[in-house]
C-alpha cells in the first residue's frame, strides 16, 4: 500500500490521513465543493474534487470516488464511517478496480447487514441472542411454554403487525394467560392472524459494544466499550471499558465477539454490539458494524493500539500484529462528542461561520476534530465538530480530567454541545455509572421541565 | 392584500416534498393554512418543516427545489387574505 485515498470527509478523514502518514503511505483527499478548505483536503497530499456539496451527489456516488482513486494513482480505499462504508456494493467495486478496500470483504458486508443472517451467524458460533420465537405462537399454552423457555419479563406483540401497535409486555405467567387472548383477537382484527411473537423484555439495557480485529483467518477483541448514553440513538458519551459490567461479563461477551469474527473470516476492525440486561446481566447479540466506529480513540487509549494503523496494515495483506494475550487494557478513557447544535433550542443543528477555537491539551487529553479558527461548518454534513478523548489511570480521575479539559474548550460563533458534557459529568448517576439506555433522555426530560 | 414572505429559519437544503416519491407540500397558486407546511429544509442530517406562517394564497416559490438556501432566506410568498 503506497497511496492511500479517503472515501470520506471531516474528523475522520483527519484521523486516516494522520495514521497513513504514520506509516508512510501517501494519502489522497476526496472532497464536495463545500469542502474545497476543509482540513482533512490541506493535510492531504492531493484531493479530487468529486461533486456539490449534497452528500448524495459527492460523499456517496461510489463511481466517483473509484474514479478518484484510479486518477489519482491510489492503491487502496478507506471509506472511514458512514456514507459508503457499510455498503457492501462499493467494497466489491473498489475491489473490481484492482484496489484494496480497508474493511471487510464486500459478502462479508452484506451477511452482516441482514439482520435475520447475522443471527443466524451469531447462533453458528454460540453467541446469544435476544430470546424468543421468530414463527410465533398460536395459543394460550404454546405462549406459556415459549414464554418458559424466554424467560420473564416477556414482550407480545402480533406476528404479522409492525411498528409498536398491540405491544403488552407481561411479568408472569398469571399475566401471559390474562393477556395474550385479547392481544390475540386484537392481531386476528387487525392483521387476520392471530398469532403472537413473544421476545423476552429488557427493562434497564445498557449499549456494550466490542472492539474486535481480524486478519481473515484470526480475529483478537479490544475489550468493550459503554455506549448507553443517547439522545435520539446518536450516541454522547462513550467509555472504556464499560463501568456497568462485571469481570465475567466481559469475559464471555468478548470472547463471543471475537468467536463471531472469527466464524465470519472477519478482515478489518469491526464492532460487536450487545445488550445487556441491568438486572440479570445477560448478554445478547444486537448486531455488527463492519467499519471503524466513532468512538475508537477510546479503545485506543486503554489498548495502546491504532486501530485504524492496523486497519490499513490488514488490508495490504498483514496478519494480525498481536496475540490476544498481548492485549491488556490500562485505566479508562472516555469520548465526549462536541456537536454544532444547540441544547437550549432542542437541540436544533446549528451551521455557520466559527469565529475563535481554542481546544483542550496536555496530558492524556486527545482531541480528534476538523475544526479550526476561522472554519466554516456546512450545513449539508452531520453536526460533529469535535470528540474530546480523556484518559486516566481509573474512571475517577479519567472524570475529574475530563472536567479540566472540556472547560478548556471554546468555540465561539456557533452553539455547541459543550457545556451539557459538563453538566452530564456532575450528574450523580454518571459518576457511579448508573445508566441505561433510556438514561439520558430521561435526565434531559427531566432538566427542561421548569424548575 | 399584502405579500408575506415566507422564510427559512436555518441555512441548508431546500425541499417542496416529505420524500422523493411523494407530492409536494404546496403547489403555486393554492390556498393555504398559516400551520400548513411549505416545505423541508435539510440541515445537518436533521429535516425541519417550515410552515406558512399566514393564511392565504402561496403565490409562488423564490427557490428551486434541493436549492441551498441561508438562513433568514425567503423561499415562498404568500397573499394573505
Amino acid at each position: 500500500m503506497k497511496r492511500l485515498l479517503v472515501a470520506n470527509r471531516g474528523e475522520i478523514a483527519v484521523r486516516i490521513i494522520r495514521a497513513a502518514r504514520d506509516l508512510g503511505i501517501s494519502t489522497v483527499a476526496v472532497h464536495s465543493t463545500a469542502d474545497t478548505d476543509a482540513r482533512h483536503v490541506r493535510l492531504a497530499d492531493a484531493a479530487v474534487e468529486i461533486g456539490p456539496p449534497a452528500a448524495n451527489k459527492s460523499y456517496l456516488v461510489a463511481d466517483a470516488i473509484v474514479e478518484a482513486a484510479r486518477s489519482s494513482g491510489a492503491d487502496a480505499v478507506h471509506p472511514g464511517y458512514g456514507f459508503l462504508s457499510e455498503r457492501a456494493a462499493f467494497a466489491a467495486a473498489v475491489s473490481d478496480a484492482g484496489l484494496a478496500f480497508v474493511g471487510p470483504d464486500a459478502a462479508v458486508i452484506d451477511q452482516m447487514g441482514d439482520k435475520v443472517r447475522a443471527r443466524q451467524v451469531a447462533a453458528a458460533a454460540g453467541v446469544p441472542t435476544v430470546p424468543g420465537t421468530p414463527g410465533g405462537v398460536e395459543d394460550v399454552a404454546a405462549a406459556v411454554a415459549a414464554a418458559a423457555e424466554i424467560g420473564y419479563p416477556v414482550m407480545l406483540k402480533a406476528a404479522a403487525g409492525g411498528g409498536g401497535r398491540g405491544i403488552r409486555v407481561v411479568d408472569d405467567e398469571a399475566g401471559l394467560r390474562e393477556a395474550f387472548p385479547a392481544a390475540s383477537r386484537e392481531a386476528a382484527n387487525a392483521f387476520g392472524d392471530g398469532r403472537m411473537y413473544l421476545e423476552r423484555f429488557v427493562r434497564r439495557a445498557r449499549h456494550v459494544e466490542v472492539q474486535v480485529l481480524g486478519d481473515g483467518s484470526d480475529a483478537v477483541h479490544l475489550f468493550e466499550r459503554e455506549c448507553s448514553l443517547q439522545r435520539r440513538r446518536q450516541k454522547v458519551v462513550e467509555e472504556a471499558l464499560a463501568p456497568g459490567i462485571d469481570a465475567g461479563v466481559r469475559e464471555g461477551m468478548t470472547a463471543a465477539a471475537a468467536r463471531l469474527a472469527r466464524e465470519v473470516g472477519y478482515r478489518s476492525a469491526g464492532t460487536v454490539e450487545f445488550l445487556v440486561d441491568d438486572e440479570t446481566h445477560e448478554f445478547f447479540f444486537i448486531e455488527m458494524n463492519t467499519r471503524i466506529q466513532v468512538e475508537h480513540p477510546t479503545t485506543e487509549l486503554v489498548t495502546g493500539v491504532d486501530l485504524v494503523a492496523e486497519q490499513l496494515r490488514i488490508a495490504a495483506g498483514e496478519r494480525l500484529s498481536r496475540a490476544q494475550d498481548d492485549i491488556v487494557a490500562r485505566g479508562w478513557a472516555i469520548e465526549f462528542r462536541i456537536n454544532a447544535e444547540d441544547p437550549t433550542r432542542g437541540f436544533l443543528p446549528s451551521p455557520g461561520k466559527v469565529g475563535t477555537v481554542e481546544l483542550p491539551a496536555g496530558p492524556w487529553v486527545r482531541v480528534d476534530t476538523w475544526l479550526e479558527s476561522g472554519a466554516t461548518v456546512p450545513p449539508f454534513y452531520d453536526s460533529l465538530l469535535a470528540k474530546v478523548v480523556v484518559w486516566g489511570e481509573d474512571r475517577e480521575s479519567a472524570i475529574r480530567r475530563s472536567r479540566r479539559a472540556l472547560a478548556e474548550f471554546t468555540v465561539e460563533g456557533v452553539p455547541t454541545t459543550a457545556g451539557l458534557h459538563t453538566e452530564i459529568l456532575d450528574q450523580e448517576w454518571f459518576g457511579a455509572g448508573e445508566f441505561h439506555t433510556g438514561a439520558l433522555e430521561q435526565w434531559l426530560s427531566e432538566r427542561e421541565e421548569p424548575a | 392584500m399584502s405579500r408575506i414572505e415566507v422564510v427559512s429559519p436555518i441555512p441548508g437544503v431546500f425541499y417542496r416534498r416529505p420524500d422523493p416519491d411523494s407530492d409536494v407540500f404546496a403547489k403555486e397558486g393554492q390556498p393555504i393554512g398559516a400551520d400548513d407546511t411549505v416545505c423541508l429544509v435539510e440541515v445537518m442530517k436533521s429535516f425541519h418543516p417550515v410552515p406558512a406562517g399566514a393564511a392565504g394564497t402561496l403565490v409562488e416559490f423564490l427557490v428551486e427545489n434541493e436549492d441551498v438556501v441561508d438562513a433568514g432566506q425567503a423561499v415562498a410568498v404568500i397573499e394573505a387574505g
